[in-house]
């Protein structure tokens, strides 16, 4: 029985800890390499680390950091951050990183998934694609470099062709949601279901154990990722690095979702 | 650290390769990560890792220059071995992802998901256990990480020691005299995952 997956995400910049609101607002959380250990006391499904720097201001990946995630982590880690070719991706994956996002550039460049996907396998290519709600009809826009730029191409198309193209996994991370607490954007990601057989994983907006059980209960095989509520605690959100609680994650692994 | 034991931790640019001496280290059990010849001085057992694709972990492996000096304390001296993943499934004859011949340690072919399924299989699924294997001692509730879309088909069944369902049931694990392989990463799985690279050494 394959259990839903429940993954913190995590945000680096300046090779600190951060958590935004809408992709703004970044809130130094502390230090990645020890979130990781108490991640791993935790036993969390997963992890995800977005390095929300790079890409903007034209870093490579920090390796010396990323494999000391890596061999930290008890869990797989998904990396993402500044990744543009396929020698980088190649190395992060030798440096035990099970799976690589990448957002940007496989907008730019697409043949970027379809080279690394030969290299590394599907398994272990990841497309983030971060998505705002922008104009008057409302229409999910896939954007890059932080939320700054739009990709003027239908979602849905775009999907069509990471497919194709053969990624593994896409990561929808919803700009609108980012840090808001107010619920997955349930309806885009059914949509979503609808149109690919990729692995779907959904980020923004989960704010406790009912938004990822309603999560799991209406889409079948979603990823359900959270940033703010594996961080904060409390109304005041003080840092606190925390999962869910046995009890909750036990219900969460009886919610099956046969083939 | 329990110095009878010599774990080598094969490093050919491929996986995971301190994930597991951490695991290793913290059990208090000594390891080595061998990328060259002489590291495989008097191991005891060996750790095959890999993530990527069946050919690149191949080419790899090939290009290491490590290649014969496994065959030699595989075939030859029967040492332990545990595959992880596609370092398991490049122990096959073949796979349908790619065209290199395997290392034929385990006959058996490596073969693709049917498309109808959602792909990779990924994430936290329960192995099923065939036979009573050394390897799954203590083992109550097995669940255990998987990321992968082909999965290995052992020619002789007595070859598979647990089975998955995904779609189908799959083999997960699979054992032929000293050579070990685990299709989920039990460097990746937690409590689980360490249990299982404890029996391991205790083979």
């Amino acid at each position: 029985m394959l259990r839903p997956r429940i993954i913190p995400c995590l945000l680096i910049k300046d090779n600190g800890l951060v958590k935004t609101k809408k992709f703004s607002e970044p809130k130094y959380v502390g230090d990645p390499l020890n979130a990781v250990k108490i991640f791993n006391e935790l036993e969390v499904d997963e992890l995800i680390v977005l390095d929300i720097d790079a890409t903007i201001k034209g870093f490579k990946p920090n390796e010396k950091l990323i494999s000391k995630l890596a061999e930290e982590c008890r869990m797989p880690l998904c990396y993402g951050g500044g990744v543009k070719t396929v020698d980088q991706i190649e190395r992060l994956v030798s440096l035990g990183v099970e799976k690589i996002a990448i957002s940007s550039e496989a907008i730019k460049n697409p043949k970027l998934i379809l080279e690394a996907s030969k290299k590394v396998g599907s398994q272990s290519v990841v497309v983030v694609l971060d998505i705002k709600y922008e104009g008057f009809m409302k229409k999910p826009k896939i954007k890059m470099l932080n939320g700054k730029e739009t990709f003027d191409q239908d979602l849905f198309l775009f999907i069509k062709k990471i497919e194709e193209y053969g990624a593994g996994e896409i990561i929808i991370n919803c700009i609108d949601k980012d840090g808001m607490k107010n619920g997955y954007d349930i309806k885009l990601i059914s949509k979503l279901r609808d149109a690919t057989k990729l692995i779907l994983t959904l980020v923004g907006g989960a704010s406790g154990y009912n938004d990822i059980e309603n999560l799991v209960k209406s889409v079948k095989n979603v990823g359900c990722s959270a940033g703010s509520l594996f961080v904060f605690k409390g109304k005041f959100d003080a840092v606190l690095i925390n999962y869910l609680n046995k009890h909750d994650k036990e219900k969460l692994d009886s919610i099956s979702f046969h083939e | 650290m329990k110095n009878d034991y010599k774990v080598c931790i094969v490093d050919y640019g491929l996986g995971n390769v301190r994930a597991f001496k951490n695991i290793y280290d913290k059990l208090n059990i000594n390891s080595k990560i061998a990328s060259k010849k002489e590291h495989f001085l008097n191991a005891t057992h060996l750790i095959l890792p890999g993530v990527g694709a069946f050919d690149w972990a191949l080419s790899k492996l090939n290009n290491s220059g490590l290649r014969e000096i496994l065959e030699i304390l595989v075939i030859k001296k029967k040492l332990p071995i545990l595959g992880v993943c596609v370092g398991m499934q490049i122990m096959a004859s073949k796979s349908e992802e790619g065209i290199l011949p395997g290392l034929n340690w385990i006959e058996g072919k490596v073969l693709k998901f049917s498309n109808e399924i959602i792909l990779p299989h990924m994430g936290w699924n329960n192995i099923k256990p065939l036979i009573n294997s050394n390897l799954f001692t203590e083992i109550i509730n097995p669940k255990f990480y998987f990321l992968h879309s082909y999965y290995y088909e052992t020619n002789d069944e007595k070859h598979s020691i647990s089975v998955t369902n995904y779609g189908n049931n799959f083999i997960s694990a699979i054992n032929k005299k000293n050579i070990y392989g685990t299709q989920f990463h039990p460097e990746k799985s937690h409590e689980n995952g360490i249990k299982i690279l404890k029996n391991f050494i205790n083979i």
